[in-house]
């Protein structure tokens, strides 16, 4: 009897230290954000607890300010890109490690992937030097080529980890009923591999929408968005860069949504249960 | 004149061949199963056959021509995938479509051809749903159809009724069986599974670990095995092995007069052709034996029973009532039904 209650008291006190715990981990990832965003609505600048004379006025600024937004379309016009170059060779890498046997596979494979475990200092610092020995002047370009070669090795992985899901044999049935290579690939490998092109995409512009390092080498005369805040912050800091960037983590938190609404319906169902879905979990 | 001729095909991958010296013909219209234990490479034929595997040596023709020089697509065969590989991404109606869509069959046509295709296995009201709505029985159907609608000269059938349970699968034999008359178009079946293979095909053709033991109608693979491992893999058997000397067959206690030359000997005698002895000095061979074992299956019951020597014999006779056990029974069998058979593991 004695044993039991001990043993509930010691249960008890341990989903006490449980849930403290989770509260200070949660705590230390959102609470800068919900920080950011209160502030953003701060009549009295970003200083000052508890925020006072709540108001839009950061935001009517905010919209006004067309430096902020011309490096925000910068921002998109890089990001673009930079998904377009990075699935545009990332696909067929991927398509090679998978399919193709050739000397010197493990050493593409590696080459292909280093860039996700290279310092992006390291990354940008090299393109740089590249840059000036081609006698290239810096702008949204390089930036461009920067963010692109770079994250070739998302696009790689993601597509990779997509096509070792795809079952070979709906290739084998689509050349078995008369369609060559070209037709299978078009009509059957990559309609099945539009989740993780589209996730990899994601990803990439994510990616590239927040990068610094690379990008503070390699930038001209166009300031992306996180180096036009940089160079704000230097200047002194108010709440509109909090509304700037709760504008951000809105637009982001959509994209998430939409995201999950997209895959949802399409893999819950899928061929292969069990072992599949776990990994999206 | 045959449809398909498989000549000498043998394939390795790496060091390990799987195929050896495969030789066999495909009549137009036959239903030939081919059928061998996992490890056996019959599936790796089918896909030698289909195109997606490349033969080590050896050579395939198909109505006087080379099949094997010709790419997957260019074949005028189709293959239904053991686990069928719809296409996730198209509904029924387009999967079926696919093959007709690809050789550029006008679209009035392909309409016609596919609604025909999805009514012949009764999946008309289902022809706008993905695959991943309908259920396993359906989409082996939907596999069948897909294949067929392209009116192959030959269609490969790899294991299609395996993932199925049971009942469906009986029933899945027979109506694949009478589609197969039907169309008219030769089948090659893969099946790990005698039963199935015994009830569907006009011949069989039996792989063990890459080599062709024997290709026959399925009575005389039962009736005339040529190995001792076509008798134990086709049905129940016992196996006798012993000696030829001057004309007479000697295994264990056992003797009778045979027309084979001097040498060790292995025959395939049925539990059926087995029977409890009657009156002596017929011509049949007799042994006696006590009763291990008595399993009643109702039209007939079988028993195992231990001789002397200690082989066991399974004997199946019709309703002779319950015997106790380890009873002394007189038995016997016909000359005529010790089948002699190449046994591997007697030489």
């Amino acid at each position: 009897m004695e044993l039991l209650v001990s043993t509930g008291a010691h249960a008890s006190r341990k989903l006490r230290w449980l849930s403290v715990h989770s509260v200070a981990v949660y705590a230390f990832l959102y609470l800068p954000i919900v920080t950011l965003i209160v502030y953003s609505f701060n009549g009295a600048g970003v200083g000052g607890f508890p925020p006072r004379n709540l108001t839009l006025n950061w935001y009517r600024i905010l919209w006004q300010d067309d430096p902020i937004w011309v490096s925000v379309q910068n921002s998109l016009i890089v990001a673009a890109s930079a998904v377009g170059i990075a699935l545009g060779f990332g696909i067929p890498a991927a398509l090679a490690l998978d399919r193709a046997d050739f000397p010197g596979k493990a050493i593409f494979r590696r080459l292909v992937l280093l860039p996700l475990i290279l310092p992006g200092i390291i990354t940008g610092l090299s393109i740089l030097m590249l840059v000036n020995v081609a006698q290239v002047k810096l702008s949204l370009w390089t930036i461009i080529l920067g963010h692109g070669t770079a994250l070739i090795s998302v696009a790689t992985t993601e597509v990779f980890a997509g096509l070792q899901k795809l079952d070979r044999a709906q290739e084998e049935a689509s050349l078995d009923l008369g369609a060559n290579y070209w037709q299978t690939f078009w009509r059957i490998t990559l309609p099945n591999l539009k989740l993780p092109i589209i996730g990899a995409a994601l990803l990439i512009f994510t990616l590239s929408m927040d990068e610094i390092a690379v990008s503070f080498f390699l930038i001209g005369r166009d300031n992306t968005l996180p180096l036009e805040i940089w160079g704000r912050l230097r200047r002194g800091i108010t709440p509109e860069i909090n509304a700037i960037s709760t504008v951000i983590f809105v637009f982001s938190l959509v994209a998430i949504v939409l995201w999950y609404r997209m895959r949802m319906p399409a893999e819950i169902p899928a061929e292969m249960p069990a072992e599949n879905s776990v990994s999206y979990l | 004149m045959a449809l398909l001729s498989v000549r000498n095909v043998a394939k390795s991958f790496g060091k390990t061949q799987v195929l050896r010296d495969i030789s066999l013909e495909v009549a137009e219209g036959e239903f030939l199963t081919i059928l061998g234990e996992s490890g056996s490479g019959k599936t790796t034929l089918l896909r030698i056959v289909a195109g997606f595997e490349q033969a080590t040596s050896g050579e395939l023709w198909m109505d006087g021509e080379r099949l094997d020089a010709l790419p997957p697509y260019k074949r005028r065969v189709n293959t239904v995938f053991q686990h069928y590989a719809l296409f996730p991404h198209m509904t029924i109606e387009a999967n079926v479509g696919y093959g007709l869509h690809i050789a550029g069959v006008p679209k009035a046509e392909t309409t016609t051809r596919v609604e025909e295709a999805l009514a012949m296995i009764k999946m008309t009201a289902h022809a706008k749903k993905k695959p991943s709505k309908i259920s396993g029985g359906q989409q082996q159907r939907v596999a069948l159809a897909r294949a067929l609608v392209n009116r192959p000269k030959l269609l490969l059938l790899d294991e299609p009724l395996s993932a199925l349970d049971a009942n469906l699968r009986r029933q899945m034999q027979i109506e694949l069986k009478a589609l197969q008359r039907e169309v008219g178009i030769a089948f090659v079946f893969i099946t790990h599974d005698q039963e199935e293979a015994m009830v569907m095909s006009d011949r069989i053709a039996l792989l063990r670990g890459g080599n062709l033991e024997q290709i026959a109608a399925p009575r005389e693979i039962y009736n005339r095995p040529a190995t001792a491992y076509v008798a134990q893999f086709i049905g129940h058997t016992n196996l006798l092995r012993g000696r030829v000397e001057k004309g007479i067959a000697h295994c264990g206690s056992m003797s009778w007069p045979v027309s084979l030359a001097d040498g060790p000997c292995a025959f395939s005698v049925r539990p059926e052709n087995i029977r409890v002895a009657t009156s002596p000095a017929n011509g049949a061979v007799g042994f006696e034996g006590k009763l291990l074992n008595q399993a009643f299956h109702g039209a007939t019951e079988l028993l195992r029973v231990e001789t002397s020597d200690k082989s066991v014999f399974s004997v199946r006779v019709a309703g002779m009532g319950t015997q106790g056990l380890a009873n002394t029974l007189k038995l016997e069998f016909s000359p005529q039904d010790a089948i002699p058979v190449r046994d591997a593991e007697a030489t």
